[in-house]
């Protein structure tokens, strides 16, 4: 399969990757022989099989709705690049 | 020292042979020497690591020691250690330092283990080769010139060099069994969700698995007494009773039934590769095993449905370094979305850039049935193929890798190719069955050859007792590289 350049621009938007025109067409090359590779999968019929998430099967586990974690706002906060009076600082959103 | 087992090690601190801070620093000096060269380590920190030896000589000189007290572990940098810079091989985590500890970390602080330092690993565990790490590639000890293999590159090769008396490693592909394999070491991937991913970097959620990498099937036992168990912290892991993994070492293996998969032996492998496993085979003979032809059909579909589900999975665990909390932030943005385009396309490499494109295309509108869908179906296909051999074995028995350690630089450029010297391994990930590679000999290039066991689900104790059987009738495990 190969991909178009439009489809490597999307695919880098949706992944929030900023990337040149170069860098585009060199993942563009890359990706479309991974999904010449992942190809393969598409000849095998499988209907009638259900897709499998976990080796065990399990179901999530339940806990009761309390609160289990205690409050480490400094010591989480101590490695935020940018961090003023408790709270994350990021560029103005809303004018 | 250096050629001492974990129990033999244990032994001579407890009887006070050797304190461990003594021990400690002999690892930490070889580690200066050597690590410059073959880059083993992303972050040492001596003061921090014979602090807590000091600790650990205190709970010997009180006899209050268990089996690992005092032994110097080098952890692999993908795991949380508090107060350590855990970097994931990363730049986009380069002056991260853990607020918390993983959970297989915490346990082996409680059984008094030491830990040595941070090994250095494929970024973010993406890549079979170590190339991929922001800190540089690690070096092979059987040959400058070769790769260690990947993800757990760095653990490998200071396990080979005795820069460490046994190290962790997590295996999504087989980043546990393929540079174990290539450095000549034992490593042990066990059943899923058996090992808490609690603070283990996370990749591909449902394939990651923690494990030890050691120099023998016995020290490897003794390395998952203390890394599993129960956690609630991790959703995936399993409330099991605690079991001892040596119980079985010292079981004959005569009415071991062994099943080689005809898949593996066929076209793509090495013929000096295939030699030296067959030679293993008749080794297993000798001591009473019976050999089963078995077929794991799909097998050729593991690597192509596993470059689906983990990168799908990766693209969404990775979608959190976005600049904000932690981690690399770009220094010059415009606004909120150039800054987290900006933060991740300069804090992540080509890898991983490569692979979370991967998942986002599989995951995307229109394309989830066809891709992640289908993989997941395949995916119970090969975990079906498992079931039945199983039927007719005990273990499964065939190579770890297709070939010995390649050249640096050799498959850079094309990563296809890169993916499928993860052919015999990725299966196992994706049926969440164990599997460990042993050491069984040398290659053309006199680089090491590893034989991949895989067992049922939570039968780590048989392979465990089949590979320590074989580690007593030979001694490749034994072997070191030269200059160490």
């Amino acid at each position: 399969m190969s991909l178009s350049t439009a489809d490597v621009q999307k695919v880098a938007r949706l992944a929030r990757l900023a990337m040149n025109n170069t860098e585009i067409e060199a993942a563009r090359a890359q990706l479309s022989g991974i999904f010449e590779l992942i190809a393969e999968m598409q000849a095998v019929n499988t209907i009638g099989i259900e897709p499998m998430s976990h080796a065990q099967d399990l179901s999530q586990r339940l806990r009761e709705d309390i609160v289990t974690e205690t409050n480490q706002r400094e010591l989480f906060q101590s490695i935020a690049p940018q961090v003023e009076a408790g709270l994350y600082l990021v560029p103005q959103v809303i004018e | 020292m250096l050629n001492l087992t974990l129990t033999q090690l244990g032994a001579a601190l407890r009887a006070r042979q050797i304190s461990s801070v003594e021990l400690t620093q002999s690892y930490l000096d070889r580690i200066a020497t050597h690590n410059p060269v073959y880059n083993a380590y992303i972050t040492v920190d001596a003061k921090t690591s014979l602090a807590q030896a000091a600790m650990a000589d205190q709970r010997l000189a009180t006899g209050d020691a268990q089996a690992l007290t005092g032994i110097p572990i080098a952890q692999k940098d993908i795991f949380c250690a508090k107060g350590w810079r855990t970097t994931c091989g990363s730049k986009m985590l380069g002056d991260f330092i853990a607020p918390y500890d993983a959970h297989v970390v915490e346990q082996f602080n409680k059984a008094g283990a030491i830990n040595l330092g941070k090994t250095n690993m494929d970024e973010f565990a993406m890549g079979s080769s170590n190339e991929t790490s922001y800190f540089g590639p690690v070096r092979n000890p059987w040959n400058q010139n070769a790769v260690p293999g990947g993800s757990s590159g760095g653990a490998a090769a200071a396990v080979a060099a005795r820069l460490c008396a046994a190290a962790t490693g997590t295996d999504t592909g087989g980043s546990i069994r393929q540079p174990a394999a290539l450095c000549g070491i034992t490593g042990i991937k066990p059943t899923y969700g058996t090992v808490s991913r609690y603070g283990m970097i996370a990749f591909a959620s449902s394939l990651d698995q923690a494990g030890p990498m050691a120099r023998s099937a016995e020290d490897c036992a003794l390395m998952l007494n203390v890394m599993t168990g129960f956690d609630e912290r991790d959703s995936t892991s399993l409330q099991r009773e605690k079991e001892d993994y040596t119980r079985d070492l010292n079981k004959p293996l005569s009415g071991l039934r062994i099943g080689l998969p005809r898949e593996f032996f066929a076209e793509g492998l090495s013929s000096d590769v295939g030699a030296r496993v067959q030679e293993a085979i008749a080794e297993y003979r000798k001591l009473g095993a019976t050999i089963v032809g078995i077929s794991l059909p799909n097998t050729k579909l593991a690597v192509p449905v596993y470059y689906v589900l983990a990168p799908a999975e990766a693209s969404s665990n990775l979608s959190r370094f976005d600049g904000v909390r932690y981690g690399y932030r770009a220094d010059e943005y415009t606004d909120l979305a150039d800054m987290y385009e900006k933060s991740r396309s300069q804090g992540f490499g080509e890898e991983v850039k490569r692979r979370i494109m991967i998942g986002t295309y599989v995951l995307s509108h229109g394309y989830y049935d066809a891709y992640y869908l289908q993989a997941q179906k395949i995916r119970r296909l090969i975990a079906q193929d498992f079931t039945d051999a199983f039927k007719q074995c005990d273990v499964i028995m065939g190579p770890t890798s297709p070939s010995t350690a390649f050249n640096l630089g050799d498959k850079g450029d094309d990563p296809v190719q890169m993916y499928l010297s993860d052919i015999y391994t990725i299966a196992v990930n994706l049926a969440g069955l164990p599997g460990m590679s042993v050491p069984c000999g040398f290659g053309d290039n006199s680089l090491p050859v590893g034989l991949q066991i895989i067992g049922n689900y939570f039968d780590e104790a048989r392979m465990l007792n089949a590979a320590h059987q074989y580690q007593l009738a030979t001694d490749w495990h034994t072997r070191c590289p030269q200059g160490f």
